[in-house]
């Protein structure tokens, strides 16, 4: 068997002060599609922040791809949440994914043939061609996230961190973005950590899942991991897990008609005395 | 007007003012285009002032000017990246930075009497005024900081427009912050031999906002950012020597003059043949 892709030991997470997350050990295997799920400030983005060498731990051990993590990894591709970019940016989709193969060296870089093929590759297998010529910031949020993820694989990584890419997509771009995400992490030995805040749109792809809420976390198969008994025991409120049309509901205990899907912002600590329920979903 | 000028063309001062033009203009081409990307209008405006406060301290003290200048442009840039390192604190540190800066150009005005001519020509800009050995100190400036900007110019771009990934990349963000508030620094105290202290964002945010208006293609932005500095800035050399009237009016006027043709003719055919590309592109 394979050394895992990402692995930590015991590791301890820190954020601005506050514990995020403590003694964790756990491994995501090479060539699994892993989604990171949790409620906002649970350490999801942390968590990538970690694996990028952006943020150190606090105590513990974290291996990458078989060392210890390293800012700049080329064996790591990152495609960040989705914002929206100035309409008026000078910059063209080309150019962005231009900036995944080289941008981070020094000097002027003109423009080379062979970078330019490398980037019609990467635009041609996301099918970006028709809109790589055009200002970036008016694109659609879709179109964005297609020229993000071909910035991302450009460099021909093995490990893809994803953070929210879903996000302030419409339904059928999410489609598109979970396919080709899918498409690229059943080409070869490829590992995809999928931070999200809804696990279904790639219920289909995942093979584990990390389900991280308020210093505690679990981890397996979806059908393991997102369960009523493990849920409640992880938010130390009753949750329910329901499965309606092969979707996956998360239900705190009075979040209302039941099919509510909000999400906590922020994950209150809640005295034992005065529980009040969160409205969670995954 | 043509035959003064061919006159005055012979004399050294014209020739001076001329070679230190083309840096100024390149210079200035290429650092207004990450001004403008980067939102630093009123960061260049600050460097700008309190390089009037370091030059009115050098004359106080019987140093260079154009030492004074650069030291007061390099202090504030110092000052505003070890402070205003989030984009939300900058204008802050940035304002904090000019009032104080500019009571000490208050300071030193009024501890010198005799400034008024050379206050005037900070301000206003003297570039026909520059001696052989300013233009040499003003081309070394300009020289490294060309170099410096070559170096960078990939991951500045990078850190730029897209902070989050190229972080992740291993650019070292930050530090490109502040290294490329020095080139600011350095390129100011260079436009302000030419449009002085109070003129000075027509150097460095005019080219880059009409090169933006032109193509969407960064470098060929870039390109055309210098183009335009360096008509602003030759041009409005000879023009003045033409016609005797200050070269900041000219140089002023024709860049002023290129964003408004860049804004309302070239740019919307420009931009528009590349958003409509999409469209069919896409359908």
């Amino acid at each position: 068997m394979s050394d895992p892709a990402v692995r930590f030991d015991s590791a301890t997470l820190e954020y601005h002060g506050r514990r995020i997350w403590s003694d964790m050990s756990l491994a995501f295997e090479a060539g699994s599609f892993v989604a990171i799920l949790g409620p906002n400030g649970s350490g999801k983005t942390s968590l990538l922040r970690v694996i990028l060498g952006l943020a150190p731990l606090r105590a513990g051990d974290v291996q990458v791809l078989g060392h210890a993590p390293r800012r700049g990894d080329p064996g790591i591709g990152y495609v960040p949440q989705h914002q929206s970019l100035d309409a008026d940016l000078p910059l063209r989709g080309r150019d962005l994914v231009q900036l995944g193969v080289d941008g981070h060296r020094w000097g002027i870089g003109w423009p080379s043939a062979a970078s330019r093929r490398r980037v019609d590759a990467a635009l041609q297998a996301v099918a970006a061609e028709p809109f790589a010529d055009a200002p970036i910031g008016r694109l659609s949020g879709g179109e964005q996230q297609r020229l993000r993820i071909a910035q991302a694989l450009v460099g021909d990584p093995r490990l893809l961190l994803c953070d929210e890419p879903l996000a302030s997509l419409d339904l059928r771009y999410q489609q598109g973005i979970t396919d080709l995400i899918g498409g690229w992490q059943r080409g070869g030995e490829r590992t995809v950590l999928f931070v999200t805040h809804d696990v279904n749109p790639v219920l289909e792809l995942v093979d584990q899942v990390l389900f991280v809420v308020n210093g505690r976390w679990a981890m397996g198969t979806p059908d393991e991991v997102l369960t009523s008994e493990r849920m409640t025991a992880l938010y130390g409120s009753h949750v329910d897990v329901l499965r309606v049309h092969g979707r996956i509901l998360v239900v705190g205990e009075s979040s209302g008609s039941g099919f509510e899907v909000e999400e906590p912002h922020h994950l209150p600590t809640i005295p034992d005395d005065d529980r009040h329920p969160n409205r969670p979903t995954a | 007007m043509i035959d003064q000028l061919v006159h005055l063309l012979g004399y050294d001062f014209a020739q001076n003012a001329l070679a230190a033009g083309l840096v100024v203009g390149i210079v200035c081409g290429v650092v207004s285009r990450f001004v403008v990307m980067r939102n630093m209008a009123f960061a260049v405006h600050a460097l700008s002032e309190l390089g009037f406060t370091g030059s009115a301290g050098a004359i106080l003290i019987g140093a260079s000017p154009v030492v004074g200048l650069m030291a007061g442009t390099t202090i504030t840039a110092l000052f505003i990246g070890a402070l205003g390192v989030r984009v939300r604190e900058r204008d802050s540190v940035v304002g904090i930075a000019m009032a104080f800066g500019l009571g000490l150009g208050v300071l030193f005005l009024s501890l010198y009497p005799r400034y008024a001519t050379q206050a005037f020509s900070i301000l206003f800009g003297s570039i026909t005024g520059v001696s052989r050995g300013d233009v040499v100190l003003l081309v070394g400036i300009g020289v490294v900081t060309l170099i410096a900007l070559a170096v960078m110019y990939r991951p500045l771009t990078f850190a730029t427009v897209d902070p989050e990934v190229a972080e992740a990349r291993g650019v070292p963000v930050r530090q490109l912050a502040i290294a490329f508030l020095l080139v600011m620094a350095a390129a100011v105290a260079e436009a302000i031999q030419v449009v002085g202290v109070l003129l000075i964002l027509t150097l460095l945010i005019t080219p880059g906002a009409t090169a933006e208006r032109l193509t969407v293609s960064p470098i060929r932005a870039t390109v055309y950012s210098v183009v335009i500095a360096l008509v602003a800035v030759e041009g409005g050399i000879l023009l003045a020597l033409a016609t005797n009237l200050p070269v900041s009016v000219y140089v002023t006027s024709l860049s002023f003059a290129g964003y408004l043709v860049a804004r309302w003719i070239v740019g919307p055919l420009a931009v528009g043949r590349a958003s409509r590309r999409t469209v069919e592109g896409a359908s």
